[in-house]
C-alpha cells in the first residue's frame, strides 16, 4: 500500500510539473490583462524545439531551445493581439493550429515520414540530500528531474515579485485598470509584451519538460490539451502563483489516479482515466467561475 | 488601452491592403476573383512549405491539382466529399461566432453526431426500412446539440469560458469513441477498434453514379442557404446578429433574452456539427472509428473565417478547403509529402486573415462572457436579473 501511495505521489508531481510551468507563466500573462489561448501551441513549439536539439546539445540545450521556441510563439501572438489588436481568442486558436500542424510537418520532415519515435537524452531524476530520505513524500517530492525543482523555486519568487515589487504592481495595474496604469506613466503594451514573453518562455519550457523530463520522445499533438488545462488551472488557482501550484498538483493527482487503479487491478475502461483531467477541468471551471474575480481588464482590447 | 488609436501606422502594410481588398471583393460580389486569389494563396503557401521542407514544389502542386480540382473525378470524388463535413462544421462555427459564442468544439460535436448516427443505424438495421437513414442522421444532429449543451449550460449557469470547455469536450469525445469502438460498439470479431459496417438502409445514396459524392453534399448546401436566410430574414436571426453585435445593448434594449438566444445558437451550432458527423459516417466511412475526422472541426474555424461568417461564402470556402485537403492527400499519395502540410496552410491563412483584416467575432467575446458571468452571479445570489 505504501508502494502504491509513493508511486502515486511520484506520478502526481511528475505530471503536475509541466502543467505548473505553463500555468505559472500564464498567470503573469493574465495578470497583465491578456489571455494566451495559444498556450497549447506554445507548449508544442517548446516540445519540438527540445526534441530537435536534444541529441546535439544535450538536456540544457534542449531546455534553452524550448524556451526560445516559446518566445517565438509568444512573439507571433503578441504581434497579433498587442500590436494589431486582433481578437485574442481567434488569434490564439489559430496559433495553436499552426503550432500543431507545423511541428507535425517539421517532425516528419526532420525525422522521416513515418514519424518514428526517436530516443533522446532525458533529464535524470536528482535526489536532494537529506530531504529525499523523508518517509513516503521524500522520494516523491525530492527525487525529481531538475524542472520540478525549478518550479519549486519559481513559486515563491513569482509570488514575491507579483505582490512585493514595483514591477509586479505595474503588471497588476495594467491587468486591473489600464487607464490608471497609463496615468501612472506605465506603458501597458510594454508590460504586456514582457508578460507575454515570460509566459511564452515558461510554456516553451513546459513543452521541453514534457519531452526531456517526462516522455523522452516527441509525438504529434503530444501536449494533448495541456495548454487549455493550464488556462483552467490559472482560474482555479485564482491568478496567484501559490494557488496555481496547488491547482496544478490537483490535476497531477487526477492524472496519476490511473496508475493507482492499475496497480489495484480495478476493471475500469482506461479511457475513463484518460478523460478524467478534462472532466475535472470542466468541473473546476464551473466551480471557480463567478466566485472569484479575474483581473478586471482581462481580455479587453 | 482603449484610448490609444487603433494601430493606424499599420495601414501601410501590404498585408493589410490585401486584406481590405479581400473583404471589399467579397462584398462587391467578385466571388470568383476572391476564390482565385485564395487558391493562389494556397498554392503559394504549398510551394513555400514544400520548398522549405526539401520537396519538389512543382511535383507537389501537380499532385495537389490533379487530386483536387484538375479532373472531374477528383472534384466529385475527393474535393466535394471532403468539403461536405467542412461546410457543415464551418456553418456551425459561423453561426456560433455570429452569436458571439466561441464554439471551438465542432470536432467533439461531430464525433458525438457520428457516434449516435452509427448507434441508431446499427440498431435500426434493415428492419426499420427507409426510416433508418433519416433517423440516424437526425439523431446525429441531436447528439451534436447535446454535446454542445454541456459547455452551453456551463456558460449560462457559471459563466465558464466556452473556448476551454468545448476543447475539453473534444478530448472527452475522442476517448468516448475510443472506448465505444473497443467495447459496446466494436465489430463482432473484436479485432479492429471500429464499429461494424452500417447496413445499406442506413447509408446515404450516391449523388452521381461513378463518383463518391453523396447526398450529404446537398444537405450541406441546403443548410447553408437555410442558415443564410434565417440569419438575414427571420426574427430569430436578427436576435442572433444583435446579440453578436453587443450583448449589453441587446439586453439593455430589453428586446432580447440574451441567455436564451445564445443558448439556442450554441445548440443549433452543435446540431450542425453533429449533422456533419452523422453524414460522414452514413455517406463516407460507413463505420465508427477513432480517427474518423482529420480535424474537420478545427479546420471549420478557418472555413468560417475565410467565409467571413457569411453562410453562403462559408459553403464556398468549405469547397476551397475541401480542395486543399483533397490536394494534400494526393500530395502524400503521389509525392510523399506529409498531408499535415494542409493544416499548416490553413493555420497560416487564418493568421494572415486575422492579421490583415483583424477579423473579430462581431461581439467582443469577453463582453458577452462577462455578461454571462454577471447573470450567473446574480442568479447565484438568488436575485432576479433585471
Amino acid at each position: 500500500m505504501t508502494d502504491v501511495a509513493a508511486s502515486f505521489l511520484d506520478a502526481t508531481i511528475r505530471t503536475a510539473t509541466p502543467l505548473a510551468l505553463a500555468a505559472l507563466g500564464e498567470t503573469l500573462v493574465e495578470r497583465a490583462g491578456l489571455i494566451n489561448i495559444g498556450l497549447e501551441g506554445t507548449i508544442m513549439a517548446g516540445a519540438f524545439g527540445a526534441v530537435v536539439v536534444a541529441s546535439h546539445l544535450g538536456v540544457p540545450g534542449a531546455f534553452a531551445t524550448a524556451a526560445v521556441a516559446g518566445l517565438v510563439s509568444a512573439f507571433i501572438l503578441g504581434l497579433l493581439i498587442i500590436t494589431l489588436r486582433a481578437d485574442p481568442i481567434v488569434a490564439g486558436t489559430a496559433l495553436t493550429l499552426l503550432a500543431l500542424g507545423a511541428t507535425g510537418l517539421l517532425y516528419r520532415v526532420a525525422f522521416g515520414t513515418t514519424g518514428v519515435a526517436l530516443t533522446i537524452p532525458t533529464a535524470p531524476a536528482v535526489a536532494l540530500p537529506i530531504v529525499s530520505a523523508l518517509p513516503i513524500i521524500g522520494h516523491a517530492l525530492f527525487v525529481q528531474p531538475i524542472t520540478t525543482y525549478f518550479v519549486y523555486a519559481t513559486i515563491p519568487a513569482l509570488s514575491w515579485w507579483l505582490w512585493r515589487t514595483q514591477a509586479g504592481l505595474s503588471l497588476r495595474a495594467v491587468g486591473e485598470n489600464p487607464a490608471a496604469a497609463i496615468a501612472a506613466g506605465i506603458s501597458p503594451a510594454r508590460v504586456q509584451w514582457k508578460a507575454l514573453f515570460f509566459g511564452g518562455a515558461f510554456a516553451g519550457l513546459s513543452g521541453g519538460c514534457l519531452v526531456v523530463s517526462q516522455v523522452g520522445t516527441f509525438a504529434e499533438g503530444m501536449s494533448a490539451g495541456r495548454g487549455f488545462i493550464a488556462i483552467a488551472i490559472v482560474a482555479l488557482g485564482r491568478w496567484s502563483p501559490v494557488g496555481v501550484a496547488i491547482a496544478a498538483l490537483l490535476f497531477g493527482a487526477v492524472s496519476a489516479l490511473q496508475f493507482v487503479f492499475q496497480s489495484l487491478g480495478w476493471k475500469v475502461p482506461y479511457q475513463l482515466f484518460l478523460a478524467l483531467p478534462y472532466l475535472l477541468t470542466l468541473a473546476a471551471l464551473a466551480g471557480v467561475a463567478g466566485r472569484h474575480t479575474p483581473p478586471a481588464a482581462l481580455g479587453r482590447r | 488601452m482603449r484610448q490609444r488609436s487603433r494601430g493606424v501606422s499599420s495601414v501601410s502594410s501590404p498585408a493589410l491592403v490585401i486584406g481590405t481588398v479581400l473583404r471589399s471583393a467579397w462584398r462587391a460580389g467578385g466571388i470568383l476573383v476572391v476564390a482565385l486569389v485564395l487558391v493562389a494563396t494556397m498554392a503559394g503557401l504549398i510551394s513555400l512549405l514544400t520548398l522549405a521542407s526539401g520537396y519538389d514544389p512543382i511535383r507537389a502542386l501537380e499532385a495537389a491539382w490533379t487530386g483536387s480540382l484538375g479532373t472531374r473525378y477528383a472534384v466529385l470524388s475527393a474535393t466535394l466529399v471532403r468539403a461536405t463535413p467542412l461546410i457543415l462544421t464551418g456553418l456551425a462555427v459561423t453561426l456560433a461566432f455570429t452569436a458571439g459564442v466561441m464554439n471551438i468544439g465542432a470536432e467533439g460535436q461531430l464525433l458525438a453526431g457520428a457516434t449516435a448516427a452509427v448507434a441508431v443505424g446499427l440498431a435500426g438495421g434493415q428492419s426499420w426500412g427507409w426510416v433508418t437513414l433519416p433517423l440516424a442522421v437526425l439523431s446525429g444532429g441531436i447528439a451534436g446539440a447535446l454535446w454542445a449543451y454541456v459547455p452551453a449550460w456551463l456558460r449560462r449557469q457559471f459563466g465558464v469560458l466556452e473556448v476551454i470547455s468545448t476543447i475539453m469536450m473534444n478530448f472527452i469525445a475522442v476517448y468516448l469513441v475510443g472506448y465505444l469502438v473497443r467495447g459496446p460498439l466494436q465489430e463482432p470479431l473484436r479485432i479492429y477498434p471500429q464499429s461494424p459496417s452500417l447496413p445499406e438502409s442506413a447509408r446515404l445514396p450516391l449523388l452521381i453514379t461513378g463518383a463518391r459524392l453523396h447526398w450529404g453534399f446537398v444537405v450541406a448546401l441546403v443548410s447553408a442557404v437555410l442558415l443564410w436566410w434565417a440569419l438575414r430574414s427571420t426574427a430569430a436571426g436578427f436576435r442572433v446578429r444583435v446579440l453578436g453585435g453587443n450583448p449589453h445593448a441587446a439586453h439593455a434594449a430589453a428586446l432580447i433574452d440574451v441567455g436564451k438566444t445564445s443558448m439556442r445558437a450554441f445548440l443549433l451550432s452543435g446540431f450542425l456539427a453533429g449533422l456533419a458527423g452523422a453524414i460522414e459516417v452514413t455517406g463516407v466511412t460507413y463505420s465508427l472509428y477513432e480517427n474518423l475526422s482529420p480535424g474537420y472541426g478545427y479546420t471549420a474555424i478557418a472555413v468560417a473565417l475565410v467565409g467571413s461568417l457569411n453562410p453562403l461564402l462559408t459553403a464556398l470556402s468549405g469547397v476551397l478547403f475541401g480542395a486543399l485537403e483533397a490536394g494534400a492527400s494526393a500530395m502524400q499519395r503521389d509525392a510523399g509529402i506529409p498531408s499535415v502540410l494542409a493544416s499548416v496552410v490553413e493555420a497560416v491563412m487564418m493568421l494572415l486573415l486575422i492579421g490583415v483584416t483583424r477579423i473579430r467575432t462581431p461581439a467582443s467575446v469577453f463582453s458577452s462572457l462577462r455578461f454571462a458571468r454577471r447573470e450567473a452571479s446574480l442568479r447565484g445570489h438568488g436575485m432576479e436579473t433585471p
